[in-house]
């Protein structure tokens, strides 16, 4: 029977999963990703976090080989971390249904870059979905899932903030189980070996050719025939801004943007006297569209820093190059009061340390009152640049030195990190802080392995020690203190450590403030 | 798109801007109006600035409120007034702190409820029943009875 409800399009994508029959949804937190999963979970599908998106991705395409569906999801950087086995598993397909949930952040609202991840599906060649709503989150997702199955393709499933975060009405529809699976042996469809991955590149190819056409078919495309004077070729939430700033253009909106329907855009390109390219981020429809040898107007590049809106949407359409008004400021983010990262950082602070730091609430320890970060890159990278400016720095700077991570960071790609610090070990050591709160905080407090809770916070019968696996790749020092209760202690300890040529990591460990009552409550109902 | 009304909520992380714009627009969807509602998520908790956006109609496209069209801007803390005017239209309704009985608010997080009172007044096309049957369906029953005392105070200042 079907449901109508409001819905945002995270939820409206762990509805579909569910409706359709996904045997199980795995990721890595990220905003603005995170709640698919978690709703996918409290809807009674299974779903499970895994340490980093590499594993996320590899642990789905095993599901799909056993003929199940999987449905990974992450942030638009995490496909940076999955895109090694993104790229083979292109070649091979597999004979279950995969899909890749890629949420990009344009605006950057909480991320360290705002690539356009629709650049993943042209570069790895595997087909790509932009939902503009809920509904079409629903709707594309299990079409998606069935496209997957039917060409042996994994499906790029590309949202943005505003779509996973945004809630509109929905209507949901009837549920299927997840079917039974069975393992076919078939390593030439499997295997990626040279001679068999050059079979799969040619079909690969073919069968974009086959979904080109599929495309043309226009199930995915939306046309609104208006004014014959302005045509608006775009896709996903930028659709929503065209539809407000220019009521009176036909417009063509694509939901299926790779492989693209350019036989259905070159007769809307020439049907109308001006048509012009409205797309968030990069140029990537309109540099396909113009290669295509349609006569198309893109955006001036102004607009392709941050979120468009109506009002941008307005200016782009009327070729208005004047500066945009900034909003004023709000009140930026900072460490909670009463945060155990505080502490950590007036001590890194008050010792004028070279902080290496690294993705996590903890960044914000690069504003006042702190101003104790020195450089962020991505996930796990505190450890490892940290090493390098070990490697290049004077001896007394070189010693200055600290990386701080966060346990989930850590647990994602800190480990590797650590292996190359005792395996490439610089003459001063080095001293890396993990700021344990027992969390994945800045995401919205997910559950990661070493809290000894699942992603629905049920027991995990297996936690991973941070310290074991420290003392088992080999650190000569490994302490764990509470920066809380003896912060002259940990300043104590840290002096001692940044002063030997030892590799030391001291664990800083108590629970964020905003677990801390959530953990207290999971650990009542176990 | 026509008919549609605009409404911004603003405050602090913390102070439930987004819960109260998730029982805003479920009672605007209940009332049967297309509903769109938007927000910014993440290091809001961490204390920050954070609005979130109702829009609501016969048929709404952008789930963003266009800069400077918001009918009714409702400002949870009073520093937050300032940054967010200019999302006010021209002619708009401003709803702040001063436009309910501060005095009478038994807890801050509560605020919010009182808060949206003030706003369901500027629609008396939706009933009261409705905003109560929407708020005790999204908060948890313990708190019931004070916020729906909150609630009335806010309405009826």
């Amino acid at each position: 029977m079907n449901q109508r409800l409001l819905a945002s399009g995270n939820e409206a994508m762990a509805m579909a999963a569910l409706d359709c029959g996904v045997h199980l949804g795995v990721g890595y937190p990220g905003t603005p990703s995170s709640e698919i999963l978690e709703n996918f979970s409290a809807l009674g599908g299974r779903a499970e976090w895994a340490p980093n998106e590499k594993c996320a991705l590899e642990v789905g395409i095993g599901v799909a080989f056993a003929n199940g569906r999987s449905l990974v999801t992450m942030k638009h950087v995490g496909v940076n971390v999955a895109a090694d086995p993104l790229f083979t598993i292109a070649y091979s397909g597999t004979p279950g249904g995969l899909v890749l949930v890629s949420a990009d952040d344009p605006g950057m609202a909480s991320s360290q870059n705002e690539q356009d991840n629709r650049r993943y599906a042209i570069a790895a060649g595997v087909p790509m979905f932009e939902p503009a709503d809920s509904q079409e989150c629903y709707d594309f997702l299990i079409r998606a899932f069935e496209i997957s199955e039917a060409y042996r393709r994994p499906v790029l499933f590309r949202v943005t903030m505003r779509v996973c975060h945004s809630k509109c009405i929905l209507e949901r529809r009837g549920r299927v189980e997840p079917r039974a699976t069975r393992f076919d042996k078939d390593p030439k469809s499997n295997v990626m070996i040279p001679a068999y991955a050059r079979i799969a590149h040619r079909k690969l190819r073919a069968s974009l050719h086959e979904l080109e056409a599929l495309n043309e078919k226009g199930e995915f495309t939306k046309e609104i025939r208006k004014s014959n004077e302005l045509g608006v070729i775009t896709s996903g939430i930028s659709f929503q801004h065209v539809r407000d700033a220019a009521p009176e253009a036909s417009i063509l909106k694509i939901g299926m943007t790779y492989p693209l329907p350019l036989e259905t855009i070159r007769r809307f390109a020439g049907s109308v006297k001006r048509c012009v390219v409205v797309e968030e981020g990069d140029p990537v429809l309109e540099d396909a569209v113009k290669a295509a040898g349609i006569p198309v107007e893109g955006k001036a590049e102004m607009f392709r820093f941050g979120e468009l809106n109506v009002n941008r949407v307005r200016k782009l359409l009327a070729n208005d190059l004047t500066p945009e008004a900034q909003p004023p400021a709000g009140k930026p983010p900072q460490l909670c009061v009463g945060c155990p990262h505080r502490k950590s950082y007036e001590v890194l602070r008050d010792m004028n340390c070279i902080v290496s730091g690294d993705i996590g609430c903890y960044t914000l320890g690069v504003l006042p009152p702190f101003e104790a970060v020195d450089t962020c890159v991505c996930m796990g990278a505190s450890i490892t640049v940290g090493l390098g400016l070990r490697k290049a720095l004077p001896e007394a700077e070189a010693r200055r030195v600290v990386s701080v991570i966060g346990d989930s960071t850590f647990l994602h790609t800190g480990i590797n990190g650590i292996v190359e610090m005792v395996y490439n070990r610089p003459a001063t050591g080095h001293v890396v802080l993990i700021l344990d709160n027992s969390t994945t905080a800045m995401t919205g407090l997910q559950e990661h392995p070493g809290t000894g809770r699942l992603l629905d916070h049920t027991p995990c019968p297996h936690p991973v020690s941070i310290e074991e696996t420290l003392r088992g790749i080999g650190v000569d020092n490994v302490d764990v203190v509470d920066a809380v209760l003896d912060q002259e202690g940990f300043k104590e300890l840290l002096k001692k450590r940044l002063a030997s040529n030892d590799t030391s990591v001291i664990i800083c460990r108590r629970p964020c403030i905003l677990a801390a009552v959530k953990i207290k409550s999971y650990e009542e109902n176990k | 798109m026509a008919n549609v009304t605009n409404i911004t909520v603003s405050g602090l992380g913390g102070q439930g801007v987004l819960k109260v714009t998730d029982i805003l627009a479920e009672v605007l969807f209940r009332a049967g109006y297309d509903v769109k509602k938007s927000e910014v998520h993440g290091m809001s908790q961490r204390g920050g600035s954070v609005s979130s956006e109702v829009r609501f109609g016969d048929e709404v496209a952008s789930p963003m409120v266009p800069e400077g069209e918001s009918d009714f801007l409702v400002v949870l803390d009073p520093t937050q007034i300032e940054v967010n005017l200019h999302k006010l239209k021209q002619g708009g309704t401003l709803i702040t702190t001063d436009d309910v009985p501060m005095d009478k608010l038994k807890s801050p997080k509560a605020l919010n409820i009182m808060m949206l009172g003030a706003l369901s007044d500027k629609f008396p096309a939706i009933g009261e029943e409705l905003w109560l049957e929407v708020i005790k369906a999204f908060l948890p029953q313990k708190l019931h009875e004070m916020n729906i005392e909150m609630f009335r105070l806010g309405r009826k200042k």
